[in-house]
């Protein structure tokens, strides 16, 4: 494992942040977030509800703005690209939303094949057939293609969801918690999904999540996000060693520590 | 000099933070009504720019490629095919009470002759337009607004940005375009089905000749009456499909978010079509 990781240091950075800052309104939400991804390795950011993980996310997916710093993919800062290389660096970027997001209005393999047959024009019958192969992929048979999101399971839609995030072979995958809201066995069988896909591709991951199983299994590095800041950076088995009390009592999931949790008690 | 204090109270945040605590000044009783007052047209201002930009916007992207040819055809259908009874309904008894009402007004001065003109002119400059539009607004506003809305909610809008597709031209321009040229023809055929229900009032139960009847409305008949209430048309068009759009984009907070969306397009959109309606009939028939 520590062999994998020197390996992995030595790795371009694809993604970076730079002091980046974002409020809505006056909350402060990032506070001076700096963070490097590097080419191939799968970090994970953990952080409880509301520190701004999604935020992060959407600041380098371009959704979001930030009110200062930079993002960087490839070492070009996105903020000075214009509007076309700004799409296709992010274009590169495949991402499974936490509820799945599937359109209602398509069937499963039409959600999957979205991108094929809107951006890359692809005739429909190789759309559908590279559709029914990534669904194959994350544990799907044929029959659910021509189906509805609407009719599928919790489950099911995140795996369609993670067929459509990985149908145009990106080099890097986002995954917005994606065992929130499973049963432990279907989480353990996202997280599986989620390791070979990762691996199959040779792509880049970054996961945001609260549940330490899935960051101990998906995650080659994790960093820890509080109050807008990363506050702490590290791989699994540093996580273990660390004497960082905000990382331990996240960790431990204790309700006692630095970090304030605000409970009203009635 | 009390005067000066009490302006200074109004329109700085930093002399109501020193002004509030003291309870001798009569003017702190006003204080929280002239906040509010500021908060809601602040906010009427933001709203107002944010539309204008997402107008803007949608424009921009009504003219670059790339377009998406099956999102036109399944709103063209959907705003023209289908809103089709509708309007068919809400013009013909348009027509039908029009008829009705002038001739048991025009009786009383011997004015009979003039029901299949004035039946023409308000139908075509007035009624079919505007009925059209409100029903449409109803029935294609609303809908728009919550399927955005529930689109932004469930993060599906972000879903598509991530899949190297812009929202405005996939789920925006489709549905503008398709308002704009779709209205007018469904306003044409209302013309036609209301001065039909015109006819029918003034044949069947007010004993009009038949032959009378429509060569006065032939004779009456100006392109001006028919392009205004198409002009109209194109434009309440635009109004409702921007406006649900709009709403449907901005909405947060789920369920509720979405409801508080559907009823804001279509309020909107209702008071805009009633404010343009008198714009542009005071354009084209202002002497």
């Amino acid at each position: 494992m520590a062999l994998f990781s020197r390996k992995k240091s030595n790795e371009p950075v694809k993604i970076r942040l730079q002091d980046v800052h974002k409020a809505f309104g006056t909350k402060k939400v990032l506070d001076g977030v700096d963070l490097e991804i590097r080419t191939g390795e799968s970090l994970v950011i953990i952080g409880g509800s509301g520190t701004g993980k999604s935020v992060t996310l959407k600041c380098i997916l371009g959704l979001l703005t930030p009110d200062s710093g930079h993002v960087e993919i490839d070492g070009k800062n996105l903020s000075t690209l214009s509007h076309k290389e700004h799409d296709e660096a992010i274009s590169q970027i495949g991402m499974l939303f936490q509820s799945g997001a599937l359109f209602d209005s398509l069937s499963v393999w039409e959600n999957v094949a979205f991108s094929l047959i809107q951006n890359q024009k692809m005739n429909k019958q190789e759309a559908k057939k590279i559709a029914i192969e990534k669904l194959a992929q994350v544990g799907l048979p044929q029959s659910v293609a021509d189906s509805y999101p609407a009719d599928l399971s919790g489950g099911m839609r995140k795996r369609v969801g993670l067929a459509r995030a990985i149908a145009t072979n990106p080099n890097v995958i986002f995954f917005d918690e994606p065992t929130t809201g499973l049963d432990p066995i279907m989480s353990d069988v996202i997280n599986d999904l989620i390791v070979s896909t990762v691996k199959t591709l040779g792509a880049t991951a970054l996961t945001i999540t609260h549940d330490m199983n899935s960051a101990r299994k998906i995650a080659d590095r994790i960093a820890m996000l509080y109050e807008g800041k990363i506050i702490w950076v590290g791989t699994v088995k540093e996580l273990d060693k660390t004497t960082n009390p905000y990382v331990r009592q996240f960790v431990a999931g204790s309700a006692t520590g630095p970090i304030d949790v605000e409970v009203k008690v009635a | 000099m009390k005067q000066i204090d009490f302006l200074v109270a109004i329109f700085s945040e930093t002399a109501y933070s020193s002004f509030k605590n003291r309870k001798d000044l009569p003017v702190n009783t006003l204080i929280p009504f002239v906040n509010k007052l500021g908060q809601v047209v602040l906010r009427f201002l933001r709203s107002t720019g944010e539309l204008g930009l997402f107008a803007f916007d949608t424009l921009y992207h009504c003219v670059t490629p790339p377009f998406y040819g099956k999102a036109f055809i399944k709103q063209f259908i959907e705003i023209g095919f289908y809103s089709l009874p509708v309007v068919a309904l809400t013009t013909l008894f348009a027509g039908m009470v029009i008829a009705l009402q002038t001739y048991s007004g025009f009786a009383s001065m011997s004015a009979e002759g003039a029901v299949a003109m004035v039946v023409l002119v308000a139908v075509t400059r007035e009624l079919a337009p505007v009925m059209a539009g409100l029903m449409v607004a109803g029935r294609i506003g609303a809908a728009m607004a919550a399927e955005i809305g529930t689109m932004r909610v469930t993060e599906q809008i972000d879903a598509l940005y991530t899949l190297s597709t812009n929202p405005y031209k996939y789920l925006i321009v489709p549905r503008v375009t398709a308002g704009v040229v779709m209205l007018p023809v469904l306003v044409l055929i209302g013309d036609v089905i209301g001065i039909c229900g015109g006819y029918m009032i003034g044949v069947s139960k007010l004993d009009f000749n038949a032959a009378t009847y429509l060569i006065n409305t032939w004779e009456y008949l100006k392109p001006v009456d028919i392009i205004s209430g198409l002009t109209k048309a194109a434009v309440f068009g635009f109004i409702i499909t921007l406006l649900g759009c709009y709403n449907g984009f901005h909405s947060q907070g789920g369920a509720q978010g979405v409801g508080r969306a559907t009823t804001n397009a279509v309020v909107s959109s209702s008071i805009l079509i009633l404010i343009f309606n008198y714009i542009i009939t005071e354009l084209f028939f202002s002497i």
